[in-house]
């Protein structure tokens, strides 16, 4: 059985959403603390959304120095899959393991909605359940969700087909280029700023043609990973 | 006690939305002469003694940590002079 780690911060919100999302896709979450040192022998780690240390200094910032942290990067850096979801993303982000930045929205105002978005790239470790074109709706809620890089970064990031996800419909953040998640070249590190674990059972997800809170495209990310680390035991 | 003072500013071509919130509150009070506003950050790292290899740390602390280079610039790193490093401990 697949084991995949979730971090809990001092102020992660949705470990739990997480740890639910693993368990509805067939694998076995296991809990992980952020002052540990211990990836406990996972498979692939799951950094949640929240606002660890209060967003205190930058979103993301004081995360990315926890000890576990100094784990997660050494095992991305080895292979382990590694999703970032939200403020994880943030968090890979401040620690160098996704390029970019994070800033305030552009309209200044916090946004939650159902959000589409296209899945640009299908081949990482948590997107390779996807047909690269596909359109899917996953929950969005940030206040500082808007991507930035430099001219150079975002050239290479569009060049070499890094840009995993992209928002359709509206740019909810004022992200450039749309967007909405990335992957690193070797394709097992992932962030994102919605939130596919909020859309892994039918009867709590976004809406959908067929069925209000039918939406379940968010478990695919949690499949894919499950698929991807059963294949290569 | 001793102040070093580290000042952080988003990049002058980010849009900084809080600031840009401060700028249409200003123009609403009808104080329009100040036509934009931007907000950046003050650190103020209390030390037992300056010294150069303290100067050069906070330097590269307020290059790593204290800013991200990708959206932010370290405008200045600098002692603070007594009396404000006298109010700092005072307030601290």
């Amino acid at each position: 059985m697949t084991r995949v780690g979730v971090v809990t911060f001092p102020g992660s919100l949705d470990d739990r959403d997480a740890q639910r999302a693993i368990r509805l896709a067939g694998g076995t979450p296991v809990p992980l603390w952020h002052g540990d040192h211990d990836l406990q022998g996972v498979d692939a780690v799951v950094l949640p959304g929240g606002f660890s240390y209060g967003d205190y200094l930058r979103c993301g910032a004081i995360a990315a120095q926890s000890p576990i942290m100094q784990e997660v990067v050494s095992a991305a850096n080895a292979g382990m899959p590694v999703l970032g979801i939200c403020n994880g993303f943030q968090i890979l982000v401040e620690a160098h393991l996704l390029p970019g930045g994070l800033i305030r929205n552009e309209a200044g105002a916090f946004v939650c909605r159902d959000q589409r978005l296209r899945v640009e790239n299908a081949t990482t470790a948590w997107t390779h359940g996807f047909s690269a074109g596909d359109e899917i709706t996953v929950p969005l809620k940030n206040g500082e969700g808007g991507f930035i890089a430099d001219a150079p970064t975002l050239e290479r990031l569009e060049g070499e087909g890094l840009v995993a996800f992209r928002y359709l419909d509206v740019n909810p953040n004022g992200s450039l280029n749309d967007i909405a998640g990335l992957t690193n070249p070797a394709g097992n590190v992932v962030g994102l700023m919605p939130h596919p674990e909020h859309a892994t059972e039918p009867g709590f997800g976004p809406d959908t043609s067929a069925a209000m809170r039918s939406g379940t495209d968010g478990l695919t990310f949690f499949r894919s990973v499950i698929e991807r680390t059963l294949a290569a035991a | 006690m001793p102040v070093i003072v580290v000042e952080v500013m988003p990049k002058p071509e980010l849009l900084d939305p809080a600031g840009k919130a401060v700028a249409g509150t200003l123009a609403k009070r009808g104080d329009g002469e100040f036509t934009a506003v931007r907000i950046g950050k003050r650190f103020e790292l209390h030390v037992d003694q300056v010294t150069d290899a303290v100067l050069a740390k906070a330097q590269e602390l307020a290059d790593e940590l204290l800013s991200n280079a990708v959206i932010e610039d370290v405008v200045r790193v600098y002692v603070a002079d007594a009396a404000v490093a006298d109010s700092a401990v005072a307030s601290a």
